[in-house]
């Protein structure tokens, strides 16, 4: 169940590298954080990582398979904008239950309250559409969690209870995540191991 | 005495929820807070708190639809409407969040030299980009051609050069690496030992630290506690509103750990104490009223608990 | 500070509701009219000709006796009939031609944008005209004419809009949740489309209502027999002169209203369904 990125390199149309040579291999269960000064393609990589982008060169595996892009996929991405992650035009139960049914326990667990499941997403605020997000990628089938800046736009308890949440269900169903912040102190906290990019 | 100072600002929109039927949302209540020159105050709470509605209300730029009400004064007289479109980017100017907030079709040389007031614009604009290490390409640039940090720096110069005496920054750190926000934190206590007052608005408490005078907490559209940097150290004893403590102890670097429940939503506000619902020391008598400002131990709280 | 605006019995949404509620009604009676209105009015009639407006004729009656008020009713009917079909065909031209290029890839989308601006460098009235003339005018020439000559402006805004939608970041987030490409083109995609269609659909209603009467005023539409409000317009032209004004008056009048209405129609929808959040 390892996740692998053997020497992916990205550039953008007739850009210039982007990266190149990058290796990250990643067990289940483990956290592990991607550090970096702005502009380096650290959102790159993950988005190549959960076969969002394609990388130029190098492979992603899972399990030493190559990835689909088709189907439910095992690498699931939380990104740093929660309004732009979710279709404006749909009610908050229909967002949550789009790839699959989440069970009272996951959503007690990230504080998602029964009332809001009937409201719009502009009736939310941003750290309560974000644990929406969450829990719509801790699917059964989700292998990997990457969260890129997850918390960024966060305060500090919105941001405690999010990561206490998913820290537990990912020891629970040995789930590996990658971290992606500029905050040091949270990487500290959250990481078993740090790289750099 | 206070260069600025806010008093009782109440904002509220009406807005349209799904259909024809309109809500009203109390953004901002009975908000109080001051800055003194040579002071930075950071104005920290979580976003959907009200923060850059406040920014907005003192230069006058709030969308025609909100209704407010209380008092802003700037050098103790009161800022109408008339004098704020005066003062507007000459003596109260803005660090916006976005580069949107730049003309899209101006080099950013130019942007900055229509702020400058006073003596030879050209050489003020290329003095303050030297200051921010912009290098000298920039000036010639659209502000789609820069990147987040570089955005970032000509904002601050346009702030920079117009001579203000208060500096509003709305939300400058997140999305920048730590030696960029080190760097632009600097550059507004630089400011405020030249006599100015910055009143810096942020989510993010840890940054608020390294450079603030003052903290002012927000939550749920109102202040709950006007703090002085020191008082946030060890478990958080010196902190007056158990709302303060629990946004102390549940960053990374403390206990990391959060106490439930969320900020309440702008159109559902209860009617007592903001922080009730989620407050381990609430009594009945915070479910009455919302309580007022008080000093306590040289700071300011919004609480009848607070000891 | 500043003062609060002052409470309105009605908020705008509730007035945009309204005013569209009226105006169509105020069609659907003209229509109404137009149908079950007596034809023995506008047979000819030599004891009446050239009578100014009154009260037995509310528009007065032309050269040979028939009643204005009923020629220009049934004309009107006739030209929303026009507008309809010619509006819903280039609407439905548009979304499809949009959706395509926007989906279909690079090939689809050259070329479809190679024809949008094709359409576009040349004034609508001119390939209108070419393709009613090839037709041999009369109402098949007309129909086919405005319903051809109308979609590129809408399709290029569907087609812009649905390649801003398939970037989005909840339209990615959907593809890797497993979703298929279907899925995400009725549930994420097409409601985004849907209001924006609309109210491209009634906007394309006086275009095409204007430029039916404009051809047929020229004769190359609809023919002399019908009591199309461009044959009634050129046929006044010739009585101008002899001062019987309300032959051209009353029925151009009627069209711009109607045209205007139209107009109003599709501007109220468009506010209706504007985002709901106008806050910050």
């Amino acid at each position: 169940m390892q996740l692998d990125a053997n020497n992916i390199g990205f550039h953008y149309e007739n850009g210039p590298w982007l990266f190149r040579g990058v290796d990250l291999s990643i067990e289940p269960g483990e956290v592990v954080g991607i550090t970096g000064p702005s502009g380096r393609g650290k959102t790159t990589f993950c988005r190549i990582l959960a076969s969002y982008e394609t990388a130029i060169e190098g492979t992603v595996t899972f399990n030493n398979m190559p990835l689909s892009r088709k189907g439910y996929h095992p690498v699931q991405m939380v990104l740093q904008h929660p309004e732009k992650a979710i279709n404006g035009r749909w009610r908050i139960q229909k967002i949550l239950n789009e790839g699959y049914r989440p069970d009272e326990e996951l959503l007690e667990l990230l504080g998602i309250e029964k009332e809001w499941l009937t409201r719009w997403p502009h009736e939310l605020s941003g750290g309560e559409l974000q644990r929406v997000c969450v829990a719509r990628a801790l699917g059964p089938n989700t292998r990997f969690l990457i969260a890129d800046e997850m918390t960024t736009m966060l305060d500090a308890i919105t941001q405690a209870q999010i990561w206490h949440a998913v820290t537990e269900i990912a020891q629970k169903r040995e789930m590996g995540i990658i971290v992606v912040s500029h905050e040091s102190k949270l990487v500290q906290r959250l990481c078993d191991r740090v790289i750099e990019l | 005495m206070s260069i600025l100072k806010v008093e009782n600002l109440s904002i509220s929109f009406q807005q349209y929820s799904a259909g024809l039927k309109q809500i009203e949302h109390n953004v901002i209540s009975n908000l109080n807070v001051s800055i003194e020159a040579g002071e930075i105050v950071a104005v920290v709470g979580a976003s959907g708190s009200g923060k850059s509605l406040l920014a907005h209300a003192i230069l006058g730029i709030l969308p025609s639809n909100a209704i407010i009400s209380g008092v802003i004064t700037f050098e103790g007289e009161e800022l109408t409407s008339a004098r704020q479109k005066a003062v507007r980017g000459k003596e109260i100017a803005l660090v916006p969040q976005s580069v949107n907030f730049l003309d899209p079709l101006m080099r950013v040389g130019s942007q900055v030299r229509t702020s400058v007031k006073k003596g030879d614009a050209v050489e003020a604009q290329r003095a303050v980009f030297k200051r921010l290490r912009l290098e000298r390409v920039v000036e010639r640039m659209y502000p789609f051609q820069l990147s987040g940090g570089m955005a970032r720096r000509v904002l601050l110069s346009t702030a920079m050069v117009s001579g203000a005496k208060v500096i509003i920054a709305d939300e400058p750190t997140p999305g920048l690496d730590p030696v960029v926000i080190k760097e632009a934190l600097d550059h507004f206590r630089e400011f405020a030992n030249q006599g100015c007052a910055v009143m810096l608005i942020t989510h993010d408490i840890e940054a608020a630290l390294q450079i603030a005078d003052k903290i002012a907490v927000f939550y749920a559209g109102t202040t709950v506690e006007i703090a002085r940097v020191e008082d946030f150290v060890g478990k958080g004893e010196a902190l007056r509103h158990p709302y303060t403590k629990a946004l102390w102890r549940a960053l990374p670097q403390n206990d990391f750990m959060p106490i439930p429940g969320s900020q309440p939503h702008p159109s559902a506000l209860p009617s007592g104490c903001l922080f009730a619902p989620r407050c381990s020391m609430a009594t009945s008598e915070c479910l009455q009223d919302q309580p007022e400002m008080r000093n306590l131990r040289d700071g300011i709280v919004r609480c009848i608990h607070a000891t | 500070m500043i003062a609060s605006p002052k409470k309105k019995p009605l908020n705008y949404k509730q007035w945009a509701l309204m005013k569209l509620l009226i105006y169509v009604v105020v069609i659907i009676i003209v229509i109404l009219t137009g149908v079950f209105l007596d034809k023995e009015n506008i047979v000819t009639n030599l004891t009446d000709r050239n009578a100014p407006p009154s009260l037995d004729h509310l528009f007065g009656t032309d050269w040979l006796g028939r009643d204005m008020f009923t020629r220009t009713v049934i004309g009107l009917t006739l030209s929303i009939g026009v507008g309809l079909i010619g509006a819903v065909g280039s609407a439905f031209i548009a979304l499809f031609l949009g959706m395509t290029a926007a989906t279909m890839g690079k090939w689809a989308d050259r070329l479809i944008s190679w024809l949008i601006d094709l359409f576009l460098s040349v004034p609508h009235l001119v390939t209108l005209i070419l393709i009613a003339f090839t037709l041999g005018g009369g109402f098949k020439g007309i129909v086919v004419g405005v319903t051809l000559t109308h979609w590129p402006s809408l399709a290029r805004v569907i087609r812009a809009e649905v390649m801003q939608i398939r970037s989005a970041e909840f339209v990615q987030v959907s593809q890797r949740l497993g979703k298929p490409g279907w899925w995400i083109a009725v549930q994420h995609i097409l409601p985004h489309i849907i209001p924006q269609f609309l109210i491209g659909f009634m906007l394309l209603f006086p275009h095409v209502i204007l430029h039916e009467a404009a051809v047929t005023f020229i004769g190359l539409g609809l023919s002399p027999h019908e009591p199309a409000i461009g044959i009634i317009l050129s046929e006044s032209m010739k009585y101008l002169s002899s001062g019987m004004w309300w032959l051209a008056f009353f029925p151009g009048l009627c069209l711009l209203i109607i045209v205007r209405m139209f107009d109003q129609i599709g501007e109220n929808l468009r506010l209706l369904t504007e985002a709901t959040g106008n806050r910050h």
